[in-house]
């Protein structure tokens, strides 16, 4: 069998594509813009109902709804584009051509129909179990069999991902490391190998017990195990993000890590203590002692927190040493004054990060917490979390990541470029707005996937306050602010892949990559020396970042010190 | 040059830190430091600590140990549905089942007492969530969790199930009655 080896060269940005591989990263990214597509009507749904004063749906299909709606969103939208991002991670940047094409399309192929199968068993009615499925509350046969179906394409998308660098070393198309953006891809996907292996784990079983060749699935083991599965996807997507962080300071603006050393080190934390994250969602259970909780939820004390911090500095980090390097030196900020703001790509990427930190982290870390988690378990507030991470982190940053993505690998225009400068502040304030008011109306005790915090009817009902309801409302307008912004991501990143016109290259083709690659450079064996010491002030070379880094410090811990008083104030328990 | 190509020097791993990003370091990893030995000193000086002690039931085993007291300290019945309403004695154990979509029976705990709550699922997860205390705890089935607690402030506290559990979720809700004591 021929090995296909044409590729292209994009006149913009100098970047390779292999032909096949150009093709999945496509299709992939389509497969996830659909998921989005549909996520988002759902969202719109779920919304309008939880806004008590509009409360749309019946109850049952406001639980069907939000069943669709995670899984939609959480798995099937995330996962096809960062099986796209993969792909452009290895293939692309390495200008290597991509392993087995055809067991790409294998994959691709599976994760489709495992996403339908899924789909359907939740929409004939009888799988409203919610994204994380329970046991012992049991969905159809068909529900489980569509996520093994998807994983198993995924897991396949991983090891062509693998395959991919191991060509790349092989045949020479790069010297030296790889670009600390593939490098962060290959962290999601070890992260990922390990998630779909929890996945199957427990997701076998229970298919098993779904259509009666097992008989008991014990409660707390499930738990235990499906959030191996259910934490560490989460964790795919911040390694995945954080590597698209990267990657746009690089493309907008040239941006060099401050460190290759402190960066990559921050990913290798991710592989080694990540996944210890699941065990925050099991702090309110009982059967686990105190000692397992305070160690995982730690992350091993704290060390993938610290990984995310470090990142977080070194991401706006490397774009004002970029910057000031190209003469924006004056102040602590001129840097990010004279940032492209019109430019989605950047405003995008910014809007995830500072979110990201500030909305999903801070909170992240504060109900990861043990004996905080007591007054957040189950509320409102965990989704307002959750919507701050993999909707402002990790989505957003698709989103900016796209708007690069559309001439250079779609070869179109960007249909609406005035309506795309708006799209990510709107999205990214609304879905701001949308997460805080949640978590709000959580620190009030109102719960999540509940139908009617009102208890209309119930004699034994509880009366929130009317500042829960309140916040709920502001929930609403500000969830209705991002549904318009997404709303305005699928106009144009569809109308601009379907419609948009042509970037017409004169004299395109696709050539073989001995004729038309050209050798990949060899790095020099010259000294190394940390940045230019003429920029930045008093030895910093990015005191306006350890300035914002110091901000978010202190309202990290203030935040965290608040949680605790309010937590001495409630009943005693031992 | 940048983060989408290789590293231009092959040995990349021996530039120097800059000093932001060391200072960082340092300070965030004192700050995770400073995170982590909160937990363990809440266990020895705070108050709020979620019990460790759990053992494995079964529904039967539960409800026999939940009926036997409501028919000792039973005190009246509310609603339609008659659930009673129990009053034990302080220090006592004292027994909640959550099952769809219902919690039983009611308690009444006296200010300012400890007691040892048990709590066991009959069937689904359910989410024990004591409103406006917002107290959350994980309610399984066949396993039975033992909380020692003390109610501080009398008055009249709501039981919501903050956990998903099927279609009438929504509907189960309960009271907890908190008095002065005798």
């Amino acid at each position: 069998m021929a090995v296909n080896r044409m590729f292209r060269t994009c006149p913009s940005t100098g970047l390779v594509y292999h032909e096949p591989a150009e093709k999945l990263i496509r299709w992939n990214a389509v497969a996830g813009v659909v998921s989005l597509l549909v996520g988002g009507v759902l969202a719109l749904l779920v919304i309008l109902t939880r806004w008590q004063a509009v409360h749309l749906l019946p109850p049952d299909w406001f639980y069907l709804v939000l069943t669709a709606h995670g899984l939609d969103m959480l798995v099937f939208w995330i996962i096809f584009f960062e099986i796209a991002v993969l792909y452009f991670c290895a293939s692309t940047l390495l200008r290597c051509r991509l392993a087995t094409p055809r067991w790409a399309w294998a994959a691709f192929w599976l994760m489709i129909i495992g996403a339908l199968v899924n789909n359907v068993a939740v929409f004939r009615g009888d799988s409203s179990v919610m994204f994380t499925s329970y046991a012992p509350m049991g969905a159809h046969p068909a529900f489980y069999l569509g996520l093994i179906l998807f994983a198993v394409g995924a897991l396949i998308a991983c090891f062509v991902f693998f395959g991919t660098l191991v060509i790349g070393k092989a045949e020479k198309t790069y010297n030296g490391s790889v670009p600390l953006v593939t490098f962060g891809a290959v962290t999601a996907a070890i992260i990922a190998v390990f998630t779909i292996a929890s996945g199957a784990i427990i997701l076998i079983p229970t298919f098993l017990w779904s259509v009666g060749l097992v008989d008991h699935i014990d409660s707390l083991m499930y738990r235990t195990v499906w959030w191996a599965f259910g934490h560490s996807s989460q964790q795919i997507n911040v390694a995945a993000h954080v590597s698209v962080w990267y990657a746009i300071a690089a493309i907008v603006f040239g941006a060099k890590p401050m460190s290759e050393k402190v960066s990559r080190t921050a990913f290798f934390l991710y592989i080694c203590f990540l996944q210890l994250a699941s065990a925050h969602h099991l702090l309110a259970d009982p059967g686990l002692t105190s000692h397992w909780k305070i160690f995982n939820t730690s992350y091993a004390m704290y060390l993938a927190v610290l990984a995310s911090m470090v990142h977080g500095l070194t991401v706006p980090g490397a774009i004002e040493v970029a910057q000031r390097e190209k003469g924006f030196n004056n102040g602590l900020f001129e840097w990010l004054r004279k940032a492209p703001w019109g430019n989605p790509c950047f405003s995008a990427m910014f809007i995830s990060l500072i979110g990201f930190g500030f909305l999903g982290g801070i909170s992240g870390v504060m109900m990861g917490t043990e004996q905080l988690n007591l007054i957040i378990h189950n509320t409102i507030y965990v989704p307002g979390h959750f919507h701050a991470t993999v909707v402002i982190g990790t989505t957003l940053a698709f989103m900016g990541l796209t708007y690069f993505l559309i001439p250079t690998l779609f070869r179109r225009e960007l249909m609406f470029p005035g309506m795309a400068k708006w799209q990510p502040y709107l999205f990214g304030l609304g879905m701001s707005g949308f997460a805080l008011f949640m978590m709000g109306a959580g620190t009030l005790g109102v719960p999540r996937r509940h139908w009617d915090m009102s208890f209309a009817g119930n004699a034994l009902g509880y009366e929130f306050p009317g500042t829960a309801y309140l916040m709920m409302a502001l929930m609403g307008i500000c969830g209705l602010a991002a549904i318009v912004g997404g709303a305005m991501y699928l106009l144009i990143t569809v109308g601009s892949v379907f419609l948009g016109k042509r970037i017409e290259t004169p004299g395109f083709a696709h050539v073989r990559a001995n004729d038309g690659v050209a050798p990949a450079p060899q790095p020099i064996a010259v000294a190394i020396t940390s940045h230019g010491s003429n920029i930045g002030t008093a030895g910093f070379v990015a005191p306006g970042t350890l300035t914002l880094a110091m901000v978010f410090l202190i309202a990290f811990v203030l935040y965290y010190f608040v949680n605790w008083k309010y937590l001495s104030t409630v009943w005693p328990l031992s | 040059m940048s983060a989408i190509s290789p590293p231009t020097s092959r040995v990349w791993w021996k530039q120097p830190l800059d000093r932001v990003e060391g200072t960082w370091i340092v300070i965030a990893f004192v700050w995770c430091l400073v995170m982590f030995f909160m937990m363990p000193y809440w266990h020895v000086y705070g108050k709020q600590n979620l019990a460790n002690e759990a053992y494995r039931t079964t529904p039967e085993a539960f409800t026999a140990k939940a009926q036997a007291m409501v028919d000792k300290f039973k005190v009246r019945e509310e609603t339609e549905q008659k659930i009673p309403v129990v009053h034990p004695p302080a220090g006592s154990d004292v027994y909640l089942i959550a099952r769809l979509w219902q919690w039983w029976p009611m308690l009444e705990l006296e200010e300012g007492k400890t007691y040892r709550l048990h709590l066991a699922s009959m069937d689904w997860l359910h989410g024990f969530s004591l409103q406006p205390e917002n107290i959350n705890i994980q309610v399984h089935p066949n396993y039975e969790h033992v909380i020692t607690v003390t109610p501080t402030r009398a008055g009249t506290y709501s039981i919501i199930c903050n956990e998903y559990c099927g279609i009438n979720h929504h509907t189960m809700a309960s009271r907890l009655y908190v008095v002065k004591g005798q």
